[in-house]
């Protein structure tokens, strides 16, 4: 260690440290206290601030719409993380061998995770577009009448669902992948020793050994599932049919740029914010019961 | 949360060895005869299966781009563009400034890039090899943001921006991104890993920190430098929500994200125009994944929490 004191090491500490924090401060920590300022008014960006307490949550809390947008993002994530976890963990495993072209397959299988979401959403919009896209006219193929996707108020979710999932299937084989990998292969072969066959491998060894990574992935799979936004706006614009995918953050957005309403806004997102504390908190708490750490 | 985070390497420890996985697998038992091959075939049965499912999209796409208005209508959907035509992007290009939208994205996502590299290494440097007073106390303030998402600030954050009166500029698009805790905790690792002699020695023969960090340690970090500005360049490449809120009512500093989605406003259900639209929006990315793959594979499942 470099030794110093005082006032230089003061300095140099301010030198290195200074732009990071300022940033920090004013684009990170500062707007999280601005949030939680802002959801105590009553303020449409135009006209001063008018201080209203609580009213905001309390209207949240009666608020029939807001119930909505959480209850289509619960939605959203039970369907999405079984789904995108289970693929994911299929192309990891398939990928997992001494197979030839491994790494062209994975580059392929990762493609649509460095597309943007626009582009994720509008090809998907095009996909599964119930007059002339191409999956009902596959569909109609093998004699099933494909449902109305993004256009039907029961479809509109599960359209987005399943392009949120195509797009990070990739993101998930790529953690699980890694997981698989460190796992050593001696305990295969004990596992084998003691007349242990593929699927039993699979259950006593692959999956225990995986839960760290299984984690890993449904933490971070429920932070960014409960902000989902840009596939929504994208794919089903204006809260979809019949408001069937309109989601928190969508309407976080509508209501602070299109109703001029940024208190309810930020009360909103404090509300989504404390979601997603507690369920991770959850999350860490309850790991020990099912991950395995060797 | 600090969990998490203390756990994010151990969790990502196999991903060092995952690029170019081929015949780096440890070895099987061998198995014999009829059985393994069909077993082979089966599996690669699937791959391509899933190849298909994942690429062909991408394909169609292209082919979509390249058909006329006509064509695109025709239900069954013909297999190939006849004829096929380029006119589609061509419209594309007229109808929105979307070498402008390419532009912006360019400089935004190189700048924001840097500036991230730059802020998060700097604090990563006295993290790692500075003692001060309340080091960890400040460390843990870095580490809590990375729980704060874009998303929960948005509207404080768009407030600020335009008290700053910066909203419709590139200073607008690119200051809320240039921070990055997970950066910070990244490099504050790839230091850490570094002998401390390499300073010892530089500061014996009378090199300052600011010498020390420049000269002797931030080149030797290079791999992670290499992975974190590849991670930072594509999300900023296909940011979406901050780019739309920010230059509403105003092509000039729009991104290419933001742009096609005005596109989808204009061409409802003209297909072939909205699919070059989007092969305009991924070339860029896509060739740089080709030639960063690698780099690209890894970066992400370091960096997964970012999304």
């Amino acid at each position: 260690m470099v030794g110093m004191s005082g006032w230089k090491k003061f300095g140099v500490v301010c030198i290195f440290l200074a732009p990071s924090f300022i940033a920090l401060v004013a684009f990170s920590l500062g707007p999280m206290v601005g949030t939680a300022w802002v959801s105590l008014q009553d303020w449409n960006l135009i006209r001063p601030a008018r201080f209203v307490g609580l009213a905001n949550f309390r209207e949240l809390w009666h608020d029939e719409k807001f119930h909505r947008g959480l209850f289509n993002t619960l939605y959203y994530l039970v369907g999405y993380i079984p789904l995108v976890t289970l693929g994911g963990l299929a192309m990891a495993v398939l990928l997992n061998t001494r197979v030839k072209l491994v790494s062209l397959f994975r580059a392929m299988y990762f493609l649509p995770v460095i597309t943007s979401w626009v582009v994720v959403s509008l090809l998907w919009r095009w996909l599964l577009n119930p007059k002339d896209g191409l999956v009902n006219f596959l569909l109609r193929k093998v004699g099933i009448h494909g449902p109305g996707w993004w256009t039907d108020s029961t479809w509109a979710m599960p359209s987005v669902i399943l392009a949120s999932a195509w797009k990070d299937f990739g993101f998930v084989m790529v953690i699980l992948l890694a997981g698989l990998q460190s796992i050593p292969e001696t305990l295969y072969e004990a596992a084998r020793l003691d007349g242990a066959g593929a699927w039993r491998q699979f259950r006593l060894v692959t999956l225990p050994l995986l839960t760290p990574s299984m984690f890993f992935v449904l933490v971070i799979s429920l932070i960014n599932g409960f902000q989902v936004f840009d596939q929504v706006w994208v794919m089903t614009p204006n809260g979809g049919p019949g408001g069937s995918t309109s989601v928190v953050m969508e309407q976080v957005v509508k209501n602070t740029f299109d109703y001029g309403r940024a208190g309810y806004a930020s009360a909103m997102s404090i509300v989504l914010f404390a979601i997603i504390l507690i369920v991770t908190a959850v999350q860490l708490r309850m790991q020990k019961r099912w991950v395995f750490y060797g | 949360m600090a969990e998490t985070i203390v756990e994010r390497p151990v969790a990502l420890r196999g991903s060092t060895e995952l690029h170019e996985a081929d015949g780096t697998l440890p070895k099987r038992p061998v198995m014999r005869g009829r059985k393994i091959r069909t077993r082979l075939a089966g599996r690669y049965l699937i791959l391509v299966v899933g190849a298909i499912v994942m690429i062909g999209p991408f394909l169609w796409m292209i082919n979509a781009s390249l058909k006329t208005d006509r064509d695109i209508q025709q239900i069954p959907p013909s297999i190939l563009p006849n004829p096929a035509t380029g006119t589609n992007y061509t419209r594309v290009v007229n109808a929105f400034p979307f070498w402008r939208f390419m532009g912006n994205s360019l400089v935004v996502s190189l700048l924001s890039t840097f500036l991230q590299l730059f802020l998060a290494s700097t604090a990563a440097y006295c993290f790692a090899r500075i003692e001060f007073k309340g080091r960890n106390l400040l460390f843990g303030l870095y580490l809590a943001t990375m729980m704060i998402p874009l998303q929960v600030v948005i509207v404080p954050l768009f407030i600020e921006m335009r008290n700053l009166h910066l909203v419709n500029s590139y200073a607008g698009l690119l200051l809320p991104t240039i921070v990055s805790s997970f950066g910070t905790f990244l490099m504050r690792q790839a230091f850490m890993a570094l002998p401390k002699d390499l300073d010892e020695a530089a500061h014996i023969d009378g090199a300052g920190h600011i010498r020390i960090f420049f000269k002797i340690l931030l080149p030797l970090t290079a791999p992670s430098l290499a992975t974190f500005s590849v991670f930072a360049f594509m999300s900023s490449w296909n940011a979406f929500l901050w780019p739309l809120v920010i230059t509403r009512g105003s092509q000039e500093h729009m991104t290419l994200p933001v742009g096609l989605s005005l596109l989808q406003g204009r061409y409802q259900t003209s297909w072939n125009v909205l699919m070059a639209g989007s092969v305009l929006t991924i070339a860029p990315i896509v060739i740089f994944y080709v030639f960063t793959q690698r780099w690209v594979v890894r970066s992400v499942a370091f960096n997964a929490s970012k999304g």
